[in-house]
């Protein structure tokens, strides 16, 4: 994907989420949890950018901090160059309209007390993108937008099946007019036959509105589908990126290659990669490399020391020590 | 491809057959009406507000006496000869005198009390106090529990803390005992807040105090429900889209909070009509000539031996009342509180 502007549309630089856990009165109590540790990552234009890992990576959280539903804890958030890490609710108005967020429970991510109609017509109503007698016109649109009759709009949530409500989330984010969008796994709530349904909507919905995707997700087939570029996180860190095809291709971290394995095949080639006991607790990382304590090729180095994400051919960048060969 | 609906995606409420949109309450109340045991406590109710509203028409028109005077030497006609209704005493000693007993009939159906009082029409006199105050005393504590614990759980931070406190420093006290002392202390002297007087014979007295005592029995359920709201995704939806704070607060929470509040409802009522007649059994509730179900079964307790039905018969009533509200607060919970649905039908 070539990047249409010099700036990008969004970019973090070194962002950082930090909780405290066990905090008393007692100053200095508690400890942190790194949840989101130091990454850096730039979304261009018109690209649909991939975050994958296994739960507890932090890529729900990064997907919060980049929308800045959460505060972040460290380094710097950058919407069009403009720094928006620190910026407050009433500073944000105006890039809010410009990047939304779909969730990954549409049932939870819906008011159960309020028909559509209300839900879809408050952002309207309330940045006054359009004005009150053209609301119902914007509203059937965005409903046609998303596939869905102008008649459910009078509905509750609970009237609909979960790609329909999704449906309606993606309907709500799109009122804004937004340029991106960060999607947190918003199918893999779905059933299999809905996710493909909701997943073409996504590409569907891109080519119409010019729109620029985070895509998180753990089904590596659904992002091998519809990102442009990957983002592979690990314990709060990013460990490899890169155009899709070419890291689906030729994963350059043994972790990727691990995650990549697991997707089930039909043909016997390739040998899957088990990897041996669990996620690190993100409140005692491992010293050296995140992913040495599980790696089948760690070394001494890898132990010891962290590797740094450094970009390499083809704008494919990578945190190991021991790269693997493609 | 943005095929509207796939079989697999048919609305998930296909089965209202008037196809009209159906708002959670609408459906909790639907099934609140098919609830069976909950309807006939309902109607039990029903039946028991609207006689206790009677109560005039019953002293005038049925019984014909005032329930608020005694009437030491009236006699009254039973087969055709006249009985006075305080009989002088043939038992014992023979002092003082006994009220007569139930007669079942028009007059003196429960008997009277030890001034020759209707019993019957005191029963139903007492039984509107014992609703209204039991009633509006649920309406204040749902109201500052609302208040203290939606602005607790809302705003958090120093707000939570200092609200949070107060509610425990009042949670801390036994709630007889705070009852006990509020009631001694107010009824004894009245309450004067500024320019307002009331008086301590007042009906609001006690409502104010058994309102105010359960506060944090409400409260602190709301608070919780506020802040598991506050990080539900619907309102990180909202703070996504820009929504102002307040709109959040209306829209968003407070809705959801509603839910709680009317599962409260009929249980707070049943646990206030104990509370008040306890209170007025203590003599610092309801005040004479006044009666609620409490003071009428102070004041048969004299008469325990010889007429129990004084203090039987509002006993009844209260257990009756209880029970039905109880009853129906099952239901009620079962219809809006959607986490029923775990458990066996």
């Amino acid at each position: 994907m070539t990047p249409s502007k010099a700036t990008p549309l969004l970019e973090a630089r070194e962002l950082s989420k930090r909780y405290m856990v066990g905090k008393t009165f007692m100053p200095g109590s508690g400890r942190a949890v790194h949840a989101v540790d130091k990454v850096s990552l730039s979304v261009w234009a018109g690209e649909t950018v991939g975050l994958v890992g296994e739960s507890g990576s932090g890529k729900s959280t990064l997907g919060r901090c980049l929308t800045r539903l959460y505060d972040i804890s460290g380094g710097q958030l950058l919407y069009e160059g403009e720094d928006i890490s620190e910026a407050t609710a009433r500073e944000l108005l105006p890039i809010r309209r410009k990047m939304q967020m779909i969730f990954q429970d549409p049932s939870a991510s819906l008011n159960p007390r309020r028909r559509v109609r209300d839900m879809l017509a408050e952002p309207l109503a309330v940045h006054k993108i359009r004005p009150r007698n053209e609301i119902g016109d914007r509203l059937a649109e965005l409903m046609g937008l998303v596939g869905l009759p102008v008649e459910y709009l009078d509905r509750y949530p609970h009237e609909f099946s979960g790609g329909q409500r999704q449906r309606i989330g993606i309907a709500r984010a799109l009122a804004m007019e937004p340029q991106l969008i960060v999607a947190d796994e918003p199918v893999s709530a779905l059933d299999v036959s809905v996710q493909a349904q909701v997943v073409n909507l996504f590409a569907d919905l891109r080519e119409r509105l010019n729109l620029t995707y985070v895509f998180i997700a753990h089904d590596l087939g659904v992002v091998r589908q519809v990102s442009t570029r990957v983002v592979v996180m690990y314990l709060g860190t990013i460990v490899e990126m890169g155009e899709t095809e070419s890291l689906f291709a030729a994963p350059a971290h043994p972790y990727t290659r691990a995650l990549l394995s697991a997707i089930p095949r039909l043909s016997a080639s390739g040998e899957r990669i088990v990897l041996e006991g669990d996620l690190p607790s993100p409140l005692d990382p491992p010293k050296g490399c995140v992913f040495s304590t599980r790696c089948p090729l760690a070394t001494d180095l890898c132990r010891n020391e962290r590797p740094k994400l450094t970009a390499g051919a083809n704008g494919r960048s990578v945190a190991c020590h021991t790269p693997l060969a493609s | 491809m943005t095929d509207a609906t796939s079989p697999s995606e048919t609305p998930a409420a296909a089965g209202t057959a008037t196809g009209r949109p159906q708002s959670p309450f609408r459906r909790a109340m639907v099934k609140l009406w098919y609830d069976r045991a909950a309807m006939i406590a309902a109607s039990v109710l029903v039946a028991i507000v609207i006689t206790c509203l009677l109560a005039p028409v019953y002293a005038k028109y049925v019984s014909g006496t005032d329930p608020f005077r005694s009437s030491l030497s009236a006699k009254i006609m039973i087969d055709g000869k006249r009985v006075p209704v305080m009989a002088p005493s043939t038992e014992g000693l023979g002092l003082g005198v006994t009220p007569i007993g139930p007669t079942f009939g028009a007059k003196y159906m429960l008997g009277a009390d030890t001034q020759g009082r209707d019993v019957a029409a005191r029963l139903l006199y007492g039984g509107r106090n014992s609703l209204l105050i039991a009633g509006a005393a649920t309406l204040v504590c749902l109201f500052f529990a609302t208040l203290i614990g939606v602005t607790s759980g809302f705003f958090g931070g120093a707000t939570d803390v200092v609200l949070s406190r107060f509610l425990d420093v009042l949670w801390a006290f036994p709630v007889y005992l705070l009852a006990i002392s509020l009631s001694i202390i107010l009824i004894a002297q009245g309450l004067t807040i500024g320019p307002f007087t009331i008086e301590s014979g007042s009906l609001l007295l006690p409502i104010g105090i058994i309102g105010v005592i359960y506060v944090p029995y409400v409260a602190r359920p709301v608070r919780g429900q506020v802040i598991a709201l506050k990080r539900s995704e619907f309102v990180l939806a909202s703070i996504g889209l820009g929504i102002p704070r307040w709109r959040i607060l209306f829209f968003d929470i407070l809705p959801n909070v509603t839910t709680t509040l009317i599962v409260f409802v009929p249980l707070m009522m049943a646990l206030n009509i104990v509370t008040e007649s306890a209170l007025s059994f203590l003599s610092i509730g309801v005040q004479p000539p006044d009666a609620s179900w409490g003071t009428i079964i102070q004041e048969g307790q004299g008469l325990l031996y010889n007429r129990p039905m004084v203090s039987v018969a509002p006993g009844i009533a209260i257990v009756i009342t209880v029970l039905a509200l109880n009853i129906l607060g099952d239901g009620v919970r079962d219809a809006f509180d959607p986490r029923s649905k775990l458990r066996p039908r």
